[in-house]
């Protein structure tokens, strides 16, 4: 009977190898399948109920996870969501994670590489592994001002700081309220998503960086007056024609000058009444002439068709390829298929500001582990140097006289130099345009730039808007 | 194990160790591992409220202790691993109940640590009243009886209560015990009784067709008959893990007591047949077989009854924990129906990953390699198929649960020994720890090694002239001789601490009514003369008393077992088992 016993062992040990060999393929072989499959809500409820650090900005919460008492352990919850939902986006079981929810995703889940220490203490421990929490670059009082200032328009507003690339202020409207996105009720999360949608004002669209992108209008004149001063061909003496209407070669179409403003005076202008008063007939003359690849080169210099993340990703503006004179023609005042992001205006005119020299823009200041220690902290980085410092210096005291003689008066903050560009980009709605403004302050030491941009208004309504919303920045960050 | 040296087995033997104190060290880490992971599953309820904790683990600790003192006082030699083994076991189910009580906001935690100590209580009782297991053999009809009203108890009807389709409960005073868990017990010791007494005329009596011998009908038909009752019974009770853990049993110590694997085959083959036809004629099992098979149809997932839903849930919790786990208290374990009692090994492998599940699977294989050493190192045949039965049915019963929930086999509820909640499954298996313990205690007893005293001799010697005059006196002696042969042996031991007679000695139990029956089969007489048998006796009998042992057991047990080759090695293998019993 021993021997009996023996192989009964024997069968016994196989059939904890046979056990053992099995559940081997299906907790790693099989693993991966498993988790992917739909019917897994194990990953979603992990996932969205999980204790995520949270995105704070000047130190206040303005997204957490509290515990929720349903299937999921925990509950996102956003504060004055829709000053900030464009940055955070939400975080929803249906449609998943969108903004920073989703690009610091890792940092808010504990999941990063840095907090892999943290994860393996947490197997010990026991504890819950807590995310880290994101603090932003944002300047809360900022933020409110320039939300405020977009009252009852669609439209964006970006301030950064010239001199380290951070982001003060990142603002779109028409916003939403990330709360409705991101509830355990599918149902409620289903309607709101799809109201959302069907708003034609696109509420989901973070329009400071991405979305359908905007003309630029006249505010591109800037990288054609730097274009023009790099090229050495002209400089701030020279004479430059200022037809009321330019032909446009190779077809029956004349480019005008803007009819009601200052243009008219003149018919021969230098750089800086042609910038003060955005005369569009000598900056498509001095596009024309310098050729489509310097303008495009100079764009690009400044961002153009670059790809960037904030760590939210920006949608690269675009200088199109292959024109005739004619399309350059308009391209160079902004129009034609040029496009761009309210984020691109405000880093060029932060370029400027900097002595030409772009710094890396960054939504985030630093990212703390749950125990609070740092895991990542902004440090200022250069991104690209745009142009030379001589050029950034020249067409910094153009911007200056646009604000003090030109067109962007509104901007004008008594007893600072403040440095300007307005635009306003047709887009073909019969009477309405797209105005913008961006420009720095102040021009001798800039604290800020800043890139203001209102849909659909008329002239009047847009010049109103912009310019003021700019000085209520520059206000702010100056009268701190 | 077989090459153990003579003389160094003869050191052993002389001074076998107890081993309670490495009892009561494994004992400490044991209940380390179970506290721990009890408070692991979450640390702040040490802040906010450790009253369960505090109640749990005294209750494992005492009741530990308990055993642990009684077995000082009882079963001084008992194996000192089957303990802690069990006590690790149990305080891990314990602090994955309690952790899926924390999500889902039952209390089954408190009533399995009450159980827990019911368990343990009774494990001690079982103890102290059974101090030699031997005494269960008196009992082997009884067993049978017993099994056959435990199995039907659930179909009486005001008694019986059906749960998820399954009549496999009783309802007394509100609280509701599954007798099956009890009943498995039971048959192992009718199957132990009646395969060590009729081992040998089922072997040996028969007609033999081809190299196939097959057995007298009426020396299996109590056999069959038991089985017969639990699978019936178990297929109107539609709880098919049940049945096949019965079967299996039956299969695992038919094999135990004739060794022949034929019997292996032929079970699995029968059983593969009786799958399909139920597949065929029951509904309910025929639903197990698609939600098995077909588990990720979409179908077969969302229908109600006999969806596939806890299956698949089960292998997503198994995915999530992956190789190291989520940790204890950080899964979502209650995400699977049923995670605290049938499906506690997926909340154990989402927790604690492949890795926690492989540590919990080795201590079931050590926990079992440890019954199956008890059974080596005892002496007589009940004993051996009673420890080797129960170990083995604990492995099996592991398969089926494990097999289960990966999908290896179709999904059967079964409990997880020991951790699953559900105190009838914990009541048993820890009378089954009992039983284990006192065997293991008979194979590791020392036993007197020196020259035999006068006494003893006497002893021996009036013995066999019983046994000479009982022979005589007619053909019935074979079959009163098994159940007189326990009073026998307890006056033996009590006498003189006599070392054990021929009737204890392995496969010499039955060494009596097997030549008995040998020489009744006229027509097949190469069995030993009767001469060889008497010899045999003798021989025996002296090696046992003499210091010699090994030896001379081999020649004497060899003279007596000419009749199968697969005997031949076997005393000689036995006697160095239990003199180098120490491991």
């Amino acid at each position: 009977m021993n021997k009996a016993i023996r192989r009964m062992w024997l069968m016994v040990a196989a059939i904890v190898m046979v056990l053992l060999l099995t559940l081997t393929y299906v907790q790693f072989f099989a693993a991966n399948a498993l988790q992917a499959n739909p019917w897994n809500n194990r990953t979603l409820y992990e996932q969205f109920g999980q204790d995520r650090g949270s995105i704070l900005v000047g130190g206040k919460e303005i997204a957490k996870s509290v515990p929720a008492n349903d299937d999921f352990e925990h509950q996102r919850v956003y504060t004055d969501s829709p000053l900030y939902s464009g940055l955070t986006g939400y975080f929803s079981l249906v449609y998943g994670a969108t903004g920073l929810e989703s690009a610091m995703g890792d940092e808010l889940s504990g999941a990063s590489d840095d907090q892999f220490y943290d994860r393996v203490m947490s197997l010990f421990s026991g504890d819950q592994p807590k995310g880290a929490s994101v603090e932003l670059t944002l300047d809360p009082k900022l933020q409110q001002v320039a939300y405020d200032s977009l009252e009852g328009h669609n439209g964006s507003i970006v301030a950064v700081d010239p001199k380290t690339g951070e982001i003060k202020a990142m603002v779109s409207r028409k916003s939403y309220d990330a709360n409705a996105m991101s509830s355990h009720d599918t149902d409620k999360v289903v309607a709101a998503s799809d109201q959302l949608n069907a708003d034609p004002d696109k509420p989901l669209v973070n329009r400071a960086i991405g979305g359908d992108l905007y003309s630029p209008g006249s505010t591109f004149k800037l990288v054609d007056t730097v274009a023009a001063l790099e090229s050495g061909k002209y400089t701030t003496g020279s004479t430059l024609q200022n037809p009321s209407e330019l032909p446009l070669p190779d077809t029956t179409v004349t480019l005008p000058n803007y009819r009601q403003g200052g243009c008219a005076a003149r018919t021969e202008v230098n750089l800086q009444f042609a910038l003060e008063q955005s005369c569009n007939t000598p900056f498509a003359q001095i596009a024309m002439d310098l050729g489509q690849d310097k303008i495009r080169q100079t764009a690009e210099n400044f961002g153009y068709g670059q790809d960037l993340s904030i760590p939210l990703d920006v949608t690269p503006s675009v200088f199109p390829k292959d024109m005739n004179q004619a399309q350059l023609a308009l391209s160079s005042i902004g129009q034609y298929d040029v496009r761009t992001t309210p984020l691109q205006v405000a880093m060029t005119s932060a370029a400027l500001a900097n002595d030409g020299v772009m710094m890396k823009p960054s939504l985030v200041k630093n990212v703390r582990s749950s125990d609070l220690s740092v895991i990542d902290e902004f440090k200022a980085e250069q991104l690209r140097r745009s142009t030379d410092a001589e050029t950034a210096n020249t067409v910094t005291d153009l911007m200056t006289s646009v604000v003090d003689n030109g067109i962007a008066r509104g901007a004008a903050v008594p007893g600072v130099k403040v440095a300007g560009k307005t635009g306003t980009a047709e887009i073909g709605k019969d009477g309405l345009n797209d105005s913008w403004f961006t420009g720095f302050a102040p021009a001798d030491d800039p604290q800020l730039a800043v890139a203001v941009v209102v849909e659909d208004v008329d002239v009047t309504t847009g010049s109103s808007v912009t310019s003021p919303s700019a000085r209520q920045l520059f206000e702010a960050v100056l009268n701190k | 194990m077989s090459s153990t040296a003579p003389a160094a087995a003869h050191d052993a033997a002389a001074r076998p160790r107890p081993r309670r104190l490495t009892e009561l060290l494994l004992l400490l880490l044991a209940l380390g591992i179970g506290v721990g992971a009890n408070i692991l599953v979450d640390p702040e309820q040490l802040d906010k409220d450790a009253s369960h904790i505090v109640m749990s683990g005294s209750v494992l600790g005492l009741g530990a202790l308990l055993v642990h003192v009684v077995l000082w006082a009882r079963a001084r030699y008992a194996d000192p691993y089957l303990l802690p083994l069990a006590v690790a076991l149990n305080g891990l189910g314990l602090a994955m109940i309690h952790r899926i009580d924390l999500s889902t906001g039952q209390t089954a935690a408190n009533t399995q640590v009450v159980w827990t100590g019911v368990a343990m209580a009774v494990c001690c009782v079982v103890l102290w009243l059974l101090k030699d297991h031997r005494r269960l053999r008196n009992v082997t009809y009884i067993m049978l009886l017993l099994s056959a009203v435990l199995l039907v108890l659930p179909m009486v009807p005001g008694l019986g209560v059906e749960i998820n389709g399954a009549r496999l409960w009783i309802s007394v005073a509100g609280r509701t015990f599954q007798p099956g868990e009890i009943a498995k017990i039971t048959l192992a010791v009718f199957f132990a009784g009646y395969l060590s007494t009729n081992r040998d005329l089922i072997l040996l009596a028969g007609r033999k067709i081809g190299p196939v011998r097959l057995p007298r009908f009426r020396d299996v038909a109590p056999m069959l008959a038991a089985w017969a009752i639990a699978i019936g019974v178990l297929v109107l009770q539609k709880d098919m893990g049940t049945a096949i853990m019965f079967f299996g049993l039956f299969l695992a110590m038919i094999y135990l007591a004739t060794g022949r694997l034929g019997w292996i085959v032929l079970g699995v083959v029968l059983m593969l047949v009786g799958g399909f036809a139920a597949s065929r004629f029951f509904t309910h099992v025929s639903l197990r077989l698609d939600a098995w098979l077909d588990a990720f149809n979409p179908e077969v997932y969302n229908r109600s009854p006999g969806g596939s839903a806890q299956i698949v849930q089960g292998l997503f919790g198994l995915a999530s924990g992956g190789l190291f786990g989520q940790g204890l208290g950080q899964g979502r374990p209650d995400l699977v129906s049923y995670s605290n009692s049938d499906m506690i090994i997926t909340a154990f492998g989402e927790e604690l990953g492949l890795i926690g599940l492989g540590a919990i699977l080795i201590m079931f294989l050590l926990f079992a390699t440890r019954g199956l050493r008890a059974a080596l190192g005892t002496r007589d045949a009940f004993g051996k198929l009673l420890a080797a039965g129960l170990s083995a049915l604990m492995v099996l019963q592991l398969f089926i649960v494990i097999g289960g929930v990966t999908r290896l086999l179709p999904l059967t509820g079964l409990t997880t020994p020991f951790m699953s909640a559900g105190g009838s499954s914990l009541l048993s298996n820890w009378i089954i720890v009992a039983i284990l313990l006192a065997i293991s205690h008979s194979a590791r007893r020392p036993v007197v090694t020196g020259p035999a005293s006068d006494e003893d001799l006497a002893t021996i010697e009036a013995r066999r002239r019983a046994r000479a005059e009982q022979r005589t006196q007619g053909s019935d002696a074979a079959d009163r001789e098994p159940a007189t042969e326990p009073t026998r042996s307890a006056a033996l031991s009590s006498s003189a601490a006599a070392p054990h007679h021929a009737g204890d000695s392995f496969d010499a139990p039955d060494t009596g009514s097997a030549t008995e029956a040998m020489s009744r089969i006229s027509d097949r007489s190469d069995g030993p003369a009767a001469g060889e048998r008497a010899a045999s006796r003798d021989t025996d009998d002296a090696a046992a008393a003499a210091t010699t042992g090994g030896d001379a057991a081999r020649g004497g047990t060899r003279a007596a077992s000419s009749g199968g080759p697969e005997q031949k090695n076997e005393p000689a293998q036995g006697e160095a088992e239990q003199e180098g019993g120490t491991p």
